[in-house]
């Protein structure tokens, strides 16, 4: 029983911490919490200081406006936490979507979806075109354009606001990444994502791989919901470095092998 | 592309993934584009105290939600897709809950992004709040609905308007049908109205015959070359508007210049 949890310890951390931010986030709407005020897009924490999306930010400036200091400055805490040293980790740690696009990936696994992307192809690429599209919008509408049908901010919002439309986005994510797109909207369409995939590059927190232990048995591999960012499994030893990959530590836990580990700097 | 160095793309080529990649990048962002256009033009919003101009609000908004946390009546909503306002901004509703004016305004205070700007409802040296400065709207009366129009007495909203007597006034009239009675009539004065809602909220008619509009949709605009010449202040409107008279170009005044009827008998 203690093996098998272990083989989920990063899984339900993982769930535990998400679910811990949204309900302080909704704490400090129904009770007045003061630990996470706002939502995923800006928060005030403890009541001092604000944390930013940078990617709501980017657009923000994208219309023309100029932002307040204090945003400013709660998008460098996020950036240096997630660039420099987490990498993109607020995907599979933070982010609500990750639970329902993660329990898609698990019915899949288990045959219950479609299989082999018979329907739709799209290159992982493509969430920084949505990202690049997303500033152009930005620019050319006058309005933040994706924090407009971001299904991120809108479930958040609705969680600590009270609900609406949100469930019908989340059923729509769900059976995209189940019946249409393997890891389709986290992995091929999400902006957010990307954005955090891009500046992750040089993060300290990497998963690293020690070849010799490894028996190639591609357990790893199956769980990955960014199968690209493993191409060294197999072959030789070394840090696993691309910026997309989330951190989840699922590999990690899989691992029969104990050939992957966390490793900081 | 079959017998071609892969290392080596032709003109062709990158022309022709450019043409792909754009396409498909306005495929995507036609309707995404059109989506939000829809979602923006929403013109019957009503904003909190202290916002920005509507196109400037939706642009700096970053849909936070904190002002909605603050806000101790419940007043303010954040739009959710299909509300009419911009997806995650704040809004109210005065029908359902007015704005109930805090003398501490604790929305505009928590404001991150000066979408609420304290100085458009602080007093003239901007060091205390006043909420009297607000500008969410203006309040309209339907006379044709109104009860007090009527003839029937009813003075709901002129009671509950938190600046009584001042931003609606009753208009005392004899009411010429029953020529006994007297008419109530409430008139709202747009220069001190706040757009509150608390008239609305009151108003006990089962659609509400008084409603609050955004200023920019309930007001005309008088053009600048019509001046109240008795009302000192008016003048102001031209300096706002950045026009400016050289008051020391004019030498005489405007009596001296009528009389002065040298240049008229002057021939050459």
């Amino acid at each position: 029983m203690m093996s098998n949890l272990s083989k989920y310890r990063y899984l339900i951390l993982r769930r535990i911490v998400q679910i811990t931010i949204l309900v302080l986030f909704w704490g400090a709407n129904r009770y007045g919490w003061k630990v996470l005020v706002g939502n995923l897009s800006t928060a005030k924490v403890l009541d001092s200081f604000y944390l930013a999306d940078p990617l709501a930010v980017l657009q923000i400036l994208a219309t023309g406006t100029i932002i307040s200091l204090d945003i400013l400055i709660g998008v460098l805490i996020i950036v240096i936490f997630y660039g420099l040293i987490t990498g993109r980790s607020f995907c599979s740690w933070v982010c609500p979507i990750n639970i329902v696009t993660d329990s898609a990936a698990w019915l899949r696994k288990k045959g219950y979806g479609e299989k082999g992307n018979k329907y739709l192809k799209l290159p992982k690429s493509m969430r920084y075109y949505v990202l690049g599209l997303a500033l152009i919008l930005s620019l050319v509408l006058g309005v933040a354009a994706y924090e407009v049908i971001n299904p991120i901010g809108i479930t958040v919002r609705e969680i600590v606001f009270g609900f609406g439309i949100s469930a019908t986005v989340l059923i729509l994510i769900f059976l995209f990444d189940l019946f249409v797109l393997k890891n389709g909207f986290c992995g091929h369409i999400c902006p957010v994502g990307g954005f955090y995939s891009l500046i992750s590059k040089f993060r300290l927190l990497k998963v690293h791989l020690e070849n010799d232990k490894c028996t190639s048995c591609m357990d790893c591999k199956t769980v990955c919901p960014e199968v690209q960012v493993l191409g060294i499994v197999g072959k030789k030893s070394g840090d696993i470095s691309q910026g997309a990959c989330t951190n989840c530590g699922r590999c990690i836990e899989v691992c029969e092998d104990d050939a992957l580990r966390f490793k900081f700097f | 592309m079959e017998n071609k160095d892969s290392s080596k793309i032709s003109r062709g080529d990158l022309l022709k993934g450019i043409v792909k990649k754009g396409g498909l990048m306005m495929l995507g962002g036609l309707p995404w584009a059109a989506y939000v256009e829809e979602n923006k033009e929403e013109e019957f919003v009503l904003r909190p105290p202290g916002a920005v101009d509507e196109k400037k609000f939706v642009e700096s908004c970053i849909k936070c939600g904190i002002c909605v946390e603050e806000c101790p009546y419940d007043t303010l909503k954040l739009a959710k897709p299909g509300d009419d306002a911009l997806t995650g901004t704040p809004f109210f509703t005065p029908r359902d809950i007015p704005c109930y004016m805090c003398t501490d305004i604790p929305c505009v205070e928590a404001c991150p992004t000066d979408s609420l700007l304290k100085d458009l409802v602080s007093d003239d040296n901007n060091d205390k709040y006043d909420i009297n400065k607000a500008e969410m709207g203006v309040a309209v009366i339907d006379r044709k609905n109104c009860l007090a129009y009527w003839g029937i007495r009813c003075d709901a909203c002129y009671r509950a308007c938190p600046l009584l007597d001042e931003a609606i006034v009753l208009n005392f009239e004899r009411n010429k049908r029953t020529g006994k009675h007297a008419m109530m009539k409430p008139e709202v004065n747009a220069d001190i109205c706040t757009g509150c809602g608390m008239c609305e909220h009151a108003c006990i008619t089962e659609k509400a015959s008084i409603f609050v509009l955004p200023r920019e949709k309930a007001l005309g605009k008088v053009n600048d070359d019509y001046i109240k010449g008795w009302d000192e202040e008016d003048e102001s409107r031209l300096d706002s508007n950045n026009i400016y008279i050289d008051k020391n170009q004019v030498e005489k005044s405007t009596l001296d210049y009528l009389n002065d009827t040298g240049s008229l008998l002057n021939d050459e």
